[in-house]
């Protein structure tokens, strides 16, 4: 049987070897351990001994060749046996791993630097998720780096003075050029925000009333109650509204109707929206039949609403039913909002938050915890005497706190 | 303490048949393996850095048969004999010189690393002299276990420059410790020739260390096993470490990467006439415990092993992508082990 | 708990741990007679006798070779290397060794060695006698390094080095061996590797640091919280191999901004390595480049006031978080 002799490997990093000269010739003998070629390696020159006796039948390759490792190089047999072909293959074009194109440019961005905007990772990434123009966003850090707490502030900025995320002041200073933009497509909740509130704003023409409501008597009253109510039946501030208001539109009806072709709709129901903000954008389910639901009632069915709407849960009817809305910032320690009117109601009352401020008490000044509500209604519907005196009676509701109590 | 020549090595009865029968066909196979190894590189089977040790193999078979099941070996690089002397099979040494699962090591160690915990073979260790300092605690490991079993550490000349060298000697001494010192000279340190290296002979350095040192002839199989019996004595009778000096001579380069620049083929001609297995062949021919077809089914005996291992370690499979990093610390089980 | 000193918390976890396990045994140079170079294991040899406290020649990689062979016939030893400057004659023993020997066997065998060593600078020894190399142990696979900044922290690990199956590198700041805290009573009481902690909580800036630099982070943080208004994470890693990153990484996100504080050189140093983490898994969360604050790029000199600008301060850290805002 033939017996390949293939160019040795002689070395842990031998790739290929020159095969320098043979000592024996086709037709000789050969023994175990007989020397029977020269081998160049790029170190030393080697000798290749057989590890098979036998006949040298055939050499592949000739004195001079350059051979890879593991390659035939000759074949060994017996004296009359029949040889298989064996050819040498053509040396291959070999990658120089080291041809690697060089760069082209120097590679330190020169103008791309200057014209290039500082920012922090995390301020982009907030940036981002709040659709930011960093452009329009001077930095504070070190070189003028912009960092979260800018970012921040644009956000601040831009949400006190645009709720509809339009930036209502033009800029001062023409814009640097724009870095190129991101676009991502609006999510469906997105979409229905912005169709939601372009109605409202294009169809119903809104008047604003604001008032500061003294709820140092309803915070007490709040803390009161809740000595004795356990879990979610505890009150929030914003239960109390909730229970305020529908004791105003009791008597105030205008309020909790729509415009419709045919006139104004009054409901018999009384579903009051209110606004939760999620991270894909706001919702405002209804609190179903409110009129005559006692307050740790509502407190309850509140928590579980809010619960549903982040969990996205809702029943069909809460997030298409609704009459009247409250939409209410305070967790966020805003002092005023004022909303847009959710499509197709009469009016929306925004919440700030519940802070201490100086205010006269029978003459004195005291400190006091006082809210800013601020009513925006359909002027198609109501005029503003007639909101005026809801807003007055909501006020008075929560500053008499003995009336929230059904 | 006594040097050199001075100490008897032989002592008692010399090997009895059985024993002698033994050395022969291990020398044979360690011989065959180790030729089969060359060829299983040269075809890319086994890669890395290979350490043949043909010419040799009286040093590891008279030293290692001497020793008992519990005393403990810590060898050099060059230490597949070793290996095979100690009884590891070669199907797993050869996996592991092929790299595959079946090997010793699992494929991780390689020909310089070859580990067989299961009959006290504490590895080949790759650094010169680095495993010295082990062989030392091994010895105290005894000594603090009021045991008698003791370490035999083999090492090459090239290791008595190395500083790991004179620190574990020095105290394997102060502490009494059973440990036997084999150094197998083979003349070169890689390729400068020891003269060269070496300040004064070997055995000479290691008396110098209060124990014992001898120099022995390390291509007769018979005299490397009754020194090494005479050592291992002294050390588990509590007397301290004890030395051997082996001359040898390997009949292959360093690596298989050796041109062999620096000696003639007419030196490594000379050697081969020393060869320990004919001459132990002869020997036994002449006491009538042989005969040449016997000898002859010896060898085709041990090269159907060695051709047994090249097909177990070919068929046994690479170690799994996800066995990675299996192994690199051993996992903690509230105990340590 | 006691208050007791580094030291003495030290030695009380080598002493619970020989009196729970005969395998224990300790050596090294003068630890014996002398009690250690920084009085360790004074009093041991008088309780535990030659045999397990056991004083070697100046004969490092001996001894720590010694160890792994010790510890490969079943033995825990512990072996002392009086300083970490003296481990670089050992490295052999320990790299090439007691790191490797598990994995390289296939699992056979495995080396159950402690190595304390004394490390870092600020005593005017110079150069050679002034090292802080535990990055450079944690470069190695298979090696454990642990790095207490408090004695409390310091015995339950050393107690838990003693459990543990494979090699650890126990690493002690010259400059705390006479810091007092309390420590746990208990000896059952561990430190499980791994686990950083939170020595400090703050908003501002999140302040890495391990052995000596641990003590810097919390006085820079003081610094800050005074003269600056801002308060800091310090978290204190306890050890470097295993790497507590995720602890890190929280405090990153809720901070923005990470210092990570070595004695070590800053060039290819420690910091290195976990600034880089924090880059890996915290980048959108930065608001500043993760600081550095370590040791100059010089050999240690002798001088007093050289050396004292060569090392690491805390007004180095509070300079650093500054630069930042």
């Amino acid at each position: 049987m033939a017996i390949e002799v293939v160019m040795p490997q002689m070395g842990a990093d031998m790739t290929e070897g020159t095969l320098v000269r043979w000592l024996k010739n086709p037709g000789d003998s050969v023994a175990r351990g007989d020397v029977i070629a020269e081998i160049e390696t790029d170190k030393a020159t080697v000798e290749l001994e057989a590890f098979d006796a036998g006949v040298l039948r055939q050499v592949v390759a000739s004195e001079g060749d350059v051979v890879p490792v593991g390659e035939v190089i000759a074949l060994l047999g017996d004296a009359d046996e029949e040889m298989p072909e064996v050819e040498r293959r053509a040396p291959s074009e070999k990658p120089n791993p080291r041809a690697v194109a060089a760069p082209t440019a120097d590679g330190t961005g020169g103008d791309l630097d200057a014209r290039r905007v500082r920012v922090s990772p995390v301020a982009r990434r907030i940036a981002d998720d709040a659709g930011i123009d960093l452009a329009e966003v001077t930095g504070s850090g070190p070189d003028g780096r912009i960092l979260r707490r800018d970012v921040e502030e644009a956000i601040a900025v831009r949400d006190h003075h645009a709720p509809a995320g339009v930036p209502t002041v033009e800029p001062e200073l023409p814009p640097p050029p724009p870095p190129p933009a991101r676009v991502e497509p609006l999510s469906r909740m997105r979409s229905a925000i912005a169709r939601n509130m372009t109605d409202a704003k294009q169809q119903q023409p809104h008047y604003y009333l604001t008032v500061d409501v003294d709820m140092t008597e309803a915070m007490a009253f709040r803390r009161h109650v809740n000595l004795v109510l356990h879990g979610p039946q505890r009150v929030s501030v914003n239960d109390l509204l909730v229970r305020a208001c529908a004791v105003a539109l009791a008597s105030h009806p205008k309020f909790n109707a729509s415009l419709t072709d045919e006139g104004i709709q009054y409901h018999e129901q009384m579903d009051i929206n209110i606004g939760v903000a999620l991270d894909e954008g706001l919702i405002a389910p209804a609190l179903l039949d409110v009129a005559a639901k006692p307050l740790p009632q509502i407190a309850e069915e509140s928590k579980a609403l809010v619960e549903r709407a982040r969990a996205g849960k809702l029943r069909a009817e809460e997030y298409s039913s609704g009459t009247f809305t409250i939409t209410n910032l305070g967790a966020y320690g805003i002092d005023v909002l004022v909303g847009i009117i959710n499509a197709g109601q009469a009016a929306i009352l925004g919440a700030g938050s519940v802070t201490e401020r100086p205010a006269v008490v029978e003459g004195e000044i005291a400190v006091r915890q006082l809210m800013t509500l601020a009513l925006s209604a359909d002027h198609r519907v109501t005029d503003g005497a007639e909101g005026a005196r809801f807003l007055k009676e909501i006020q008075t509701v929560l500053e008499n706190p003995t009336r929230l109590s059904v | 303490m006594s040097v050199g020549q001075a100490i008897p090595t032989m002592v008692g009865e010399p090997p009895d048949d059985e024993l002698q029968q033994r050395f022969l066909y291990e020398m044979l196979l360690i011989r065959r393996f180790e030729e089969k190894c060359a060829e299983m590189y040269t075809r890319g089977k086994i890669r890395g850095f290979l350490h043949l040790y043909t010419g040799e193999e009286a040093c590891a078979v008279g030293a290692i048969n001497a020793l008992r099941d519990d005393d403990k070996i810590v060898t050099h690089y060059r230490d597949h004999g070793h290996a095979l002397a100690r009884g590891v099979e070669p199907n797993r040494i050869m996996a592991e010189l092929f790299a595959r699962v079946g090997g010793t090591n699992e494929g991780r160690g390689g020909s310089m690393h070859i580990f067989d915990v299961s009959r006290n073979f504490l590895g080949g260790y790759a650094i010169v002299a680095g495993h010295m300092p082990i062989a030392t605690g091994l010895g105290l490991a005894a000594n603090l276990s009021d045991e008698d079993w003791a370490a035999l550490c083999i090492f090459g000349d090239g290791g008595v420059g190395e500083g790991e060298f004179h620190e574990a000697l020095n105290l394997a001494a102060i502490w009494k410790l059973p440990v036997v010192w084999f150094c197998e000279n083979n003349g070169y340190g890689m390729g400068v020739p020891f003269d060269d290296s070496l300040a004064n002979d070997v055995y000479k350095i290691a008396a110098s260390y209060q124990m014992p040192s001898v120099r022995i002839d390390g291509m007769d199989v018979l005299e490397v096993y009754s020194a090494t019996q005479l050592a291992l004595a002294h050390v588990r009778e509590g007397n301290g470490p004890y030395f051997i000096e082996a001359l040898t001579y390997r009949y292959r380069g360093h690596s298989m990467a050796d041109p062999e620049l620096y000696r003639t083929k007419a030196e490594v001609e000379e050697y081969r006439q020393r060869d320990a297995i004919q001459r132990l062949k002869r020997s036994m021919i002449a006491d009538g415990l042989i005969d040449e077809p016997t000898y002859q089914a010896l060898v085709a005996q041990v090269d159907a092993e060695v051709d047994e291992a090249v097909a177990f370690a070919d068929a046994s499979p690479e170690p799994g992508l996800h066995t990675l990093y299996d192994h690199i610390t051993k996992e903690y089980e509230g105990e340590s082990g | 708990m006691t208050e007791m000193r580094m030291r003495d918390a030290i030695r009380e976890a080598m002493r619970e741990e020989m009196l729970r396990d005969e395998r224990v045994f300790l050596m090294g140079e003068d630890i014996g007679a002398y009690g250690g170079s920084y009085a360790c294991t004074r009093g041991l040899l008088d309780e535990f006798g030659p045999e397990r406290v056991r004083d070697t020649p100046i004969s490092e990689s001996g001894i720590v070779g010694a160890g792994v062979g010790a510890a490969l016939a079943g033995f825990i030893p512990m072996v002392e290397i009086m300083t970490i400057n003296f481990s670089l004659v050992a490295l052999d023993q320990i790299v090439n060794n007691a790191s490797k020997l598990h994995y390289m066997s296939g699992g056979q065998v495995n080396v159950p060695l402690v190595l304390r060593m004394a490390s870092g600078g600020g005593s005017q020894l110079g150069a050679t006698h002034s090292h802080s190399l535990e990055g450079m142990f944690a470069h190695f696979p298979g090696l454990t390094v642990v790095c207490p900044a408090f004695p409390g922290d310091a015995k339950g690990l050393l107690k838990r080095s003693f459990r543990e199956p494979n090699p650890v590198v126990f690493i002690e700041h010259t400059a705390l061996y006479g810091a007092r805290g309390e420590v746990p009573d208990d000896p059952d009481h561990l430190v499980e590797f791994g686990q950083a902690a939170t020595v400090r909580s703050g908003k501002d800036v999140t302040l890495v640091g391990y052995s000596g630099s641990v003590h810097q982070c919390y006085r820079a943080a003081d610094m800050l919280a005074e003269e600056h208004g801002l308060t800091a994470d310090v978290i204190d890693l306890r050890t470097i191999r295993p790497l507590d990153m995720s602890s890190v990484i929280r405090s990153v996100r809720r901070t923005n901004r990470a210092v990570v504080v070595e004695d070590d050189w800053k060039f290819g140093g420690f910091a290195g390595e976990i600034a880089a983490q924090i880059m890996e898994r915290a980048f959108d969360w930065l608001d500043a480049p993760v600081a550095r604050v370590a040791g100059k790029d010089v050999p240690m000199p002798y001088n007093r006031n050289l050396e004292y600008a060569a090392l690491p301060s805390e007004e180095d850290v509070v300079e650093a978080v500054l630069s930042m805002l």
